[in-house]
C-alpha cells in the first residue's frame, strides 16, 4: 500500500538535506539527509544519546541547525526551507500542518484544562469560533481515539496514561495536518495499552494518508508502524532502509546487534 | 498649595517622565502591555499602586479628581487616596463623575457616560489576561506579539463546558482596536460595553506588575465571545433599594444576619444623583443625606 502511494506522489513533504547540530565539541547529529514522502511512515531507532530526538527538533524546527536544511512542502504545493520562515509562519505550521506527539503526555496537553478544551484549541486557534461545532468536532475525535464521549468535561489529569497518549493523539490530529513528529509515542505505557495504542495509530495513519517521522527504541513499534527504517548511532545514520528489509537483514554490525538483542517472545 | 514637602502630586519629575512616555508608547499601541519602571509608593501593593502613578503622572493644578473603590467614592481605598492627592498636589476633588477630569477607580466604570475632557485611570492588579492560561512571561509575550489568541478562547469553552454559559464575570477578556486581547482589570462584564468607542481617555496602570496600557478615546473595544455563545453583560435583575434604578450595576449588601439583604447601587453617585433628582426606591426611607464631599476642600 506504501507503495502505491509513493506512485501517487512523487514530490516530497520534507527534505532534509546534511543536517548536523554540534552543542560545542559534541556533535549530536551529523550529516543526515533523506525525504520523506506524503503518507509515508518514517522510523528513527538508535540507542539512547544516538542524537534521535535531536534530529526531530532539528526536523521540527524546534532548534536552529549547525548545518544543512530542512525544507518542507507547504499546503500551497511551494517548498520552502524551514530556517527561511518567519516565527509567525512557523507556529502556525505547528498548530495546523503539522503535529507532536510527545512522550510524556503532560507536555503536549493541558493538564488541567477538560479534554474537549484540549481538542478544541488548534480548532480556536486558527479561528473558529462557534461553541456547538468546535464540541462537536472534539468528540468526534474523541470517538476515534476510543475514548468516552461522556469524559469529554474531564481534565487529562484524571485520565490514565494510555488514555492522554490517545487524547494528545487527538489533539494534534484534530486540524487535519499531513505530517506528524512523534517522539517515542508508547514509551511509558505497558504493554497491552503499547498494542492497542499502535494499533490505533496504524489506521488512523493509513486512514489519514499521514506522513509521520517515529523515534523510538523500540523495534517492534518501528516494526508495526513504519514503511522505513533510519538507524542511528552517534549522531550518523548507519543504515537505512525499507522496515522489512533492515530489521529482518540488517548490514551493518551495530543493527545486528540492535535486532539481535530483542527478546524471542 | 499647601504641600510645599513634596513635588507636585508626589513623585519628582523625571519619574512622572518616565512614566508619562509610558503612557504615550500606550495609547499609540492601544491595548498593548507598557513595562514601565513602577516606584514604591506610600501604600501597599494591591491598593492601587498603578493607578497612582499614573494619576501622578498626567494630574495638573487645574485638574478635579475623582476616585472610586467598586463604584463607591466613601471606601478606605478611595478616601485615602483621594486625600493623598488633596495633600501632595492640592488639586480640587469631588464625587461626581461629571465634574470631574481625572478619575481613577478600582473595579468599576461610572453609570454616567463619560465625556472627552476626561480621562479615567484604572488601578490593575494583574494585567495578562493570558496569565492563568500560560504561565511564562516570555510565552504570553510571544503570543501577543503574533495576535495568538486562541487560548484565550479555551477560557471561555471551559466556562460553557463546566457551567452551560460564559461564566466569566468580572476581568472579561477584550479585543482593542481588532488588534490586541486586553484584560479590562477586574471591572464586572456589565462594564465591558462602557469602554467601546468610550470619549474619553482610558489608562490602566498596574504597579506590581509594572505595566501600562491604554485605550484611547473613540476605541472599538470588543468583547471575547462564541458565535453560539454571545457575549451578555450581567446585571442582577432587581431596581436598586434606594434609588429604583433599572439599568445601574447593583451591589449586594447583607443587613442582618438572618438572610436579608437589599441590592443598591454600585455607584454612589450615580445612586445619590437619582436619590437628589426624587427617584426613590423600596427602602430608600432614610432622609437623603447631602452630598458633603463636593469639590470644597481643595
Amino acid at each position: 500500500m506504501a507503495d502505491q502511494d509513493l506512485l501517487e506522489t512523487d514530490q516530497p513533504l520534507l527534505v532534509a538535506n546534511a543536517l548536523s547540530k554540534s552543542y560545542g565539541r559534541i556533535a549530536a547529529c551529523r550529516d543526515v539527509s533523506f525525504s520523506l514522502y506524503p503518507g509515508e511512515v518514517l522510523a528513527i531507532v538508535g540507542e539512547s544519546g544516538s542524537g534521535k530526538s535531536t534530529l526531530l527538533q532539528l526536523l521540527s524546527g524546534q532548534l536552529a541547525t549547525s548545518g544543512g536544511q530542512v525544507s518542507y512542502r507547504m499546503r500551497d504545493g511551494v517548498t520552502r526551507d524551514l530556517a527561511a520562515l518567519g516565527e509567525a509562519e512557523r507556529r502556525l505550521l505547528f498548530r495546523t500542518d503539522w503535529g507532536f506527539v510527545h512522550q510524556d503526555p503532560a507536555q503536549g496537553l493541558r493538564m488541567a484544562v477538560s479534554a474537549g478544551a484540549n481538542v478544541g484549541e488548534r480548532l480556536m486557534a486558527v479561528g473558529w469560533n462557534h461553541y456547538g461545532r468546535i464540541r462537536e468536532s472534539a468528540s468526534d475525535w474523541l470517538t476515534r481515539v476510543e475514548i468516552d464521549v461522556a469524559r469529554i468535561d474531564d481534565a487529562p489529569r484524571t485520565y490514565s496514561g494510555g488514555m492522554r497518549q490517545r487524547l494528545q493523539i487527538a489533539r494534534n490530529l484534530v486540524t487535519g495536518p499531513r505530517l506528524v513528529f512523534m517522539d517515542e509515542p508508547t514509551g511509558g505505557l505497558d504493554v497491552s495499552v503499547q498494542a492497542r495504542l499502535l494499533d490505533l495509530l496504524r489506521n488512523l495513519v493509513a486512514e489519514l494518508h499521514l506522513a509521520v517521522v517515529i523515534v523510538t527504541h523500540d523495534l517492534a513499534v518501528a516494526r508495526l508502524l513504519s514503511h522505513r527504517v533510519m538507524v542511528m548511532k552517534g549522531g550518523r545514520v548507519i543504515e537505512t532502509g525499507l522496515t522489512d528489509q533492515v530489521l529482518d537483514d540488517p548490514r551493518e554490525p551495530y543493527t545486528q546487534l540492535l535486532v539481535s538483542s530483542i527478546l524471542p517472545p | 498649595m499647601n504641600a510645599p514637602a513634596y513635588n507636585f502630586a508626589y513623585l519628582d519629575e523625571q519619574t512622572k517622565r518616565m512614566i508619562r512616555r509610558a503612557i504615550l508608547k500606550a495609547i499609540a499601541i492601544p491595548g498593548y502591555q507598557v513595562p514601565f519602571a513602577s516606584r514604591e509608593m506610600p501604600m501597599p501593593y494591591g491598593w492601587g499602586t498603578g493607578g497612582v502613578q499614573v494619576t501622578a503622572a498626567i494630574l495638573g493644578p487645574q485638574d478635579v479628581l475623582k476616585v472610586i473603590d467598586q463604584g463607591s467614592d466613601d471606601t478606605t481605598n478611595a478616601i485615602s487616596i483621594r486625600k493623598f492627592f488633596a495633600k501632595t498636589a492640592g488639586v480640587a476633588t469631588t464625587t461626581s463623575t461629571d465634574e470631574a477630569t481625572v478619575i481613577q477607580t478600582r473595579h468599576r466604570i461610572p453609570e454616567v457616560a463619560l465625556h472627552a475632557n476626561q480621562v479615567l485611570v484604572y488601578q490593575v492588579p494583574i494585567p495578562e489576561p493570558l496569565r492563568f492560561l500560560e504561565p511564562r512571561e516570555t510565552e504570553t509575550r510571544r503570543m501577543h506579539a503574533l495576535a495568538e489568541y486562541g487560548l484565550m478562547h479555551v477560557k471561555l469553552y471551559e466556562d460553557i463546558a463546566r457551567f452551560g454559559h460564559i461564566a466569566t464575570a468580572y476581568a472579561y477578556p477584550v479585543k482593542v482596536n481588532g488588534r490586541y486581547v486586553m484584560d479590562p482589570s477586574p471591572t464586572p462584564k456589565f462594564d465591558n460595553p462602557k469602554m467601546d468607542n468610550c470619549p474619553a481617555l482610558q489608562l490602566f496602570g498596574a504597579g506590581r506588575e509594572k505595566r501600562i496600557y491604554a485605550i484611547p478615546p473613540y476605541t472599538k473595544v470588543v468583547s471575547l465571545d462564541f458565535e453560539d455563545h454571545p457575549f451578555e453583560p450581567y446585571r442582577f435583575n432587581a431596581p436598586c433599594a434606594l434609588c429604583a434604578a433599572e439599568n445601574s450595576y447593583l451591589d449586594e449588601i447583607v443587613t442582618d444576619d438572618k438572610g436579608s439583604r437589599m441590592f443598591v447601587c454600585s455607584d454612589t453617585d450615580y445612586c445619590e444623583g437619582r436619590q437628589a433628582a426624587g427617584h426613590h426606591g423600596a427602602l430608600s426611607a432614610a432622609p437623603y443625606k447631602d452630598k458633603a464631599q463636593g469639590g470644597a476642600n481643595g
